[in-house]
């Protein structure tokens, strides 16, 4: 049983998380998805050390890190907002879950191609991490684009950032610590700044679906 | 010591959002700029005596986003002091549509505003693509509660949009960062130095690649076509000293991140690459500018589109190098102060004529001689003509079409220029000149048609800075502009 392998697990999560916020209706589940995503996703880099002993400091430190912002505060941050803005359920959105997940198995299909044609020179850590990765992002736009509540936005836009930390782990990039720290912290805020102006957003309009946000246009 | 240009406001950002004391609060705020603007001079004194690091660093580009930063923001301050002193009620009217609503907590708007200083200058000194990343990023936050300042539906759409779209083209930014270290087998820091002077050990493949990621990625905060739709939106419903922050300086700073992937590029012998991306966007941003500003109706609108106009026309200059790419950086001087002029004289008229639709304002030089005269000043000098900056910059960066040979782009750039010159004329002519209307004056007794002279004078001074740089460039300017242009790849 090698390291690999597990981590190769751990991202078929993702790629199932994915699938499951692509189908789920409630804001919770969606909330609760995105936080077993964020686990996932933040074992993935220790997963992929070789050994043990290949466990530094700063890795441990870093996945301990988004650990507690992605996997718990943001999404405490978020049920919050459910709550204060009493709307449980994206009611009919631009495309519908059925269609959604065809959408997301062709997707699923294309980002593997894609990956190794640009994989085949790379001496990717694993297989399975460039196409899911890519295919995060793919999601993350996608629900952003296709959902009218301001609130599945941001996890759209959640999902994005979780395929481009997947990224990061899938090239193995090493940025140093004050970065990734800075990268988390802007996160944060962003999700929390969001979170607010979903808040104000419902107190005016009583209501929080972006596309009847549609006044300023040319 | 350079970081206290960051660390000062926000600093005094910080105090800002606690203190409960107005007064203090707004000494905070000109202190905030003023203490800015010193840091700056001083720093372009002894420039030579700070040495770069790893993380940060100085170099003619920054330092020149860096003062029009500055000087933007010390305009800014002052119109902002006497904006809020009008608006010291507890609910404001409406200027469009009359209803009555509560501005969000002041404190929460200077304490912003100054943060948003120390992001973008924090974008400007950063040598590191992690850390200008999360500049970038911060100056999205920083500047989203600054847009929903008047708290009403159309604020808060505008506000939505921003930072929904800027955060999606950020993140792409990120994917940049990462694909950038990749290319250079994570052995490398994403300093800019190390990846200029290690250039040719960089995989072009994956070059090219993290060069795309961060066109989009900070394009988008840039205004690129077509990333650009969050633009006009919140150009126009934030208040006017906040379109003039954006627009002149933040702007600015978004294209600074590409610039820094630019000279990668470049020093890896990729110009033609990046080169030729940023000329289709800028060329395509100045048609979409064109095409959205012939008959616009309103006023605030127009400027947004306005610049989105420049940004191509930097893009552009930038993309094709030499001559225009020293041209692009006076460009980006001349354009944000000319923009900070038009936007504060467009809250003046806001405030007066409660309208943004330009068709409703009329005879603005008998109402309001000084804002009028300023209105159309900057208007002649936003269309680049003599004898203000941009006619000189304009002119610089078609001689450098030229000198390139490339006829088709030199065209369009003209053309493109030529329409928008036309379509502005057609909008703020009539907004000018015109007589008073009596049953205009009756019905629009309430409003009081005395013109705030105070207001015109951040206006005053930045058009008289756009006056000189068009009239005499000191030849030490001149130099400084084309190690900038260097500095970011040109050739």
């Amino acid at each position: 049983m090698n390291n690999s392998l597990w981590a190769e697990i751990l991202v078929l999560g993702v790629v199932l998380t994915n699938f499951r916020l692509l189908a789920s209706s409630r804001l919770f589940g969606l909330i609760d998805t995105m936080q077993i995503q964020a686990i996932a996703l933040c074992a993935i880099p220790i997963a992929l050390a070789p050994s043990a002993s290949a466990l530094s400091f700063r890795l441990v430190m870093l996945a301990l890190i988004t650990l507690a912002v992605k996997g718990w505060i943001l999404p405490r941050l978020l049920k919050h907002a459910v709550q204060k803005t009493n709307i449980q359920r994206e009611i009919e959105p631009f495309v519908g879950y059925d269609f959604s997940i065809m959408v997301g198995i062709i997707l699923l299909g294309v980002c593997f191609l894609i990956s190794y044609r640009f994989g085949t020179d790379a001496n990717l850590s694993s297989h399975f991490l460039l196409p899911s990765a890519l295919f995060s992002l793919l999601i993350g736009l996608m629900i952003i684009i296709s959902r009218r509540k301001a609130l599945t936005q941001v996890i759209g836009y959640l999902t994005m950032e979780n395929g481009v930390y997947l990224f990061g782990a899938a090239l193995a990039i090493k940025e140093p610590l004050l970065v990734e720290m800075g990268v988390l912290l802007d996160v944060f805020v962003a999700v929390f700044i969001m979170g607010i102006t979903i808040y104000q957003i419902n107190s005016e309009f009583d209501h929080i679906d972006t596309d009847r946000l549609s006044e300023l246009k040319d | 010591m350079l970081l206290h240009i960051v660390l000062i406001p926000a600093t005094l950002g910080l105090i800002a959002l606690v203190i409960r004391n107005r007064p203090l609060r707004w000494l905070l705020l000109i202190a905030g700029g003023v203490a800015h603007g010193i840091s700056v001079v001083l720093l372009a004194m002894h420039r030579n005596g700070i040495p770069f690091n790893e993380w940060i660093g100085l170099d003619d580009t920054g330092l020149l986003f860096l003062s029009i930063t500055s000087i933007l923001f010390a305009a800014v301050s002052f119109y902002t002091i006497l904006y809020l002193s009008r608006e010291a009620g507890q609910t404001t009217q409406d200027a469009v549509e009359g209803f009555l609503f509560v501005n969000h907590p002041e404190s929460i708007f200077i304490g912003c505003l100054l943060l948003f200083l120390s992001a973008m200058s924090l974008v400007c000194i950063s040598r590191n693509f992690g850390l200008l990343w999360v500049a970038v990023e911060a100056t999205t936050l920083a500047s989203a509660p600054l847009i929903s300042f008047h708290k009403h539906h159309r604020s808060l759409e505008a506000t939505w949009k921003y930072l929904l779209i800027c955060s999606v083209g950020i993140a792409l930014a990120l994917l940049g960062n990462f694909f950038l270290s990749y290319a250079g087998s994570g052995r490398l820091h994403l300093n800019v130095e190390a990846l200029t002077s290690h250039a040719g050990q960089l995989n072009p493949l994956w070059l090219k690649a993290s060069f795309i990621m961060f066109l989009v990625g900070y394009g988008t905060k840039m205004g690129l076509a077509p990333m650009h739709n969050w633009l006009p939106d919140a150009h126009s419903e934030a208040p006017s000293m906040v379109s003039t922050l954006l627009s002149g300086a933040l702007l600015n700073c978004a294209f600074l991140g590409i610039l820094r992937g630019h000279s990668v590029l470049s020093a890896a012998g990729l110009r033609n690459f990046s080169g030729e991306l940023l000329v289709f966007f800028g060329l395509l941003s100045m048609l979409i500018a064109a095409v959205f500003i012939i008959h616009q109706p309103d006023y605030k609108r127009m400027l947004a589109y306005s610049s989105i106009e420049h940004m191509g026309i930097l893009s552009l200059g930038i993309g094709i190098g030499g001559l225009s790419g020293t041209g692009a950086m006076l460009h980006a001087t001349s354009h944000s102060l000319t923009k900070g002029m038009l936007f504060l004289c467009s809250g003046q008229l806001l405030h007066f004529y409660k309208t943004k639709n330009a068709a409703d304002v009329r005879h603005v030089f008998k109402t309001l001689p000084i804002t009028g005269f300023l209105w159309f000043a900057g208007f002649l000098a936003i269309t680049g003509s003599p004898p203000f900056g941009l006619f000189t910059s304009e002119l610089v960066i078609f001689k450098g079409i030229i000198e390139n040979s490339r006829w088709f782009i030199a065209g369009f750039y003209l053309l493109f220029l030529f329409v928008i010159f036309i379509a502005m004329a057609k909008i703020v002519i009539p907004m000018t000149f015109g007589q008073a209307e009596q049953t205009m004056e009756s019905n629009s007794q309430p409003n009081d048609f005395r013109e705030q002279i105070w207001f015109s004078g951040p206006s005053v001074a930045l058009c008289a800075g756009v006056l000189i740089l068009g009239l005499y460039i000191p030849s030490r300017l001149w130099q400084f502009m084309a190690h900038a242009a260097q500095n970011a790849g040109g050739r």
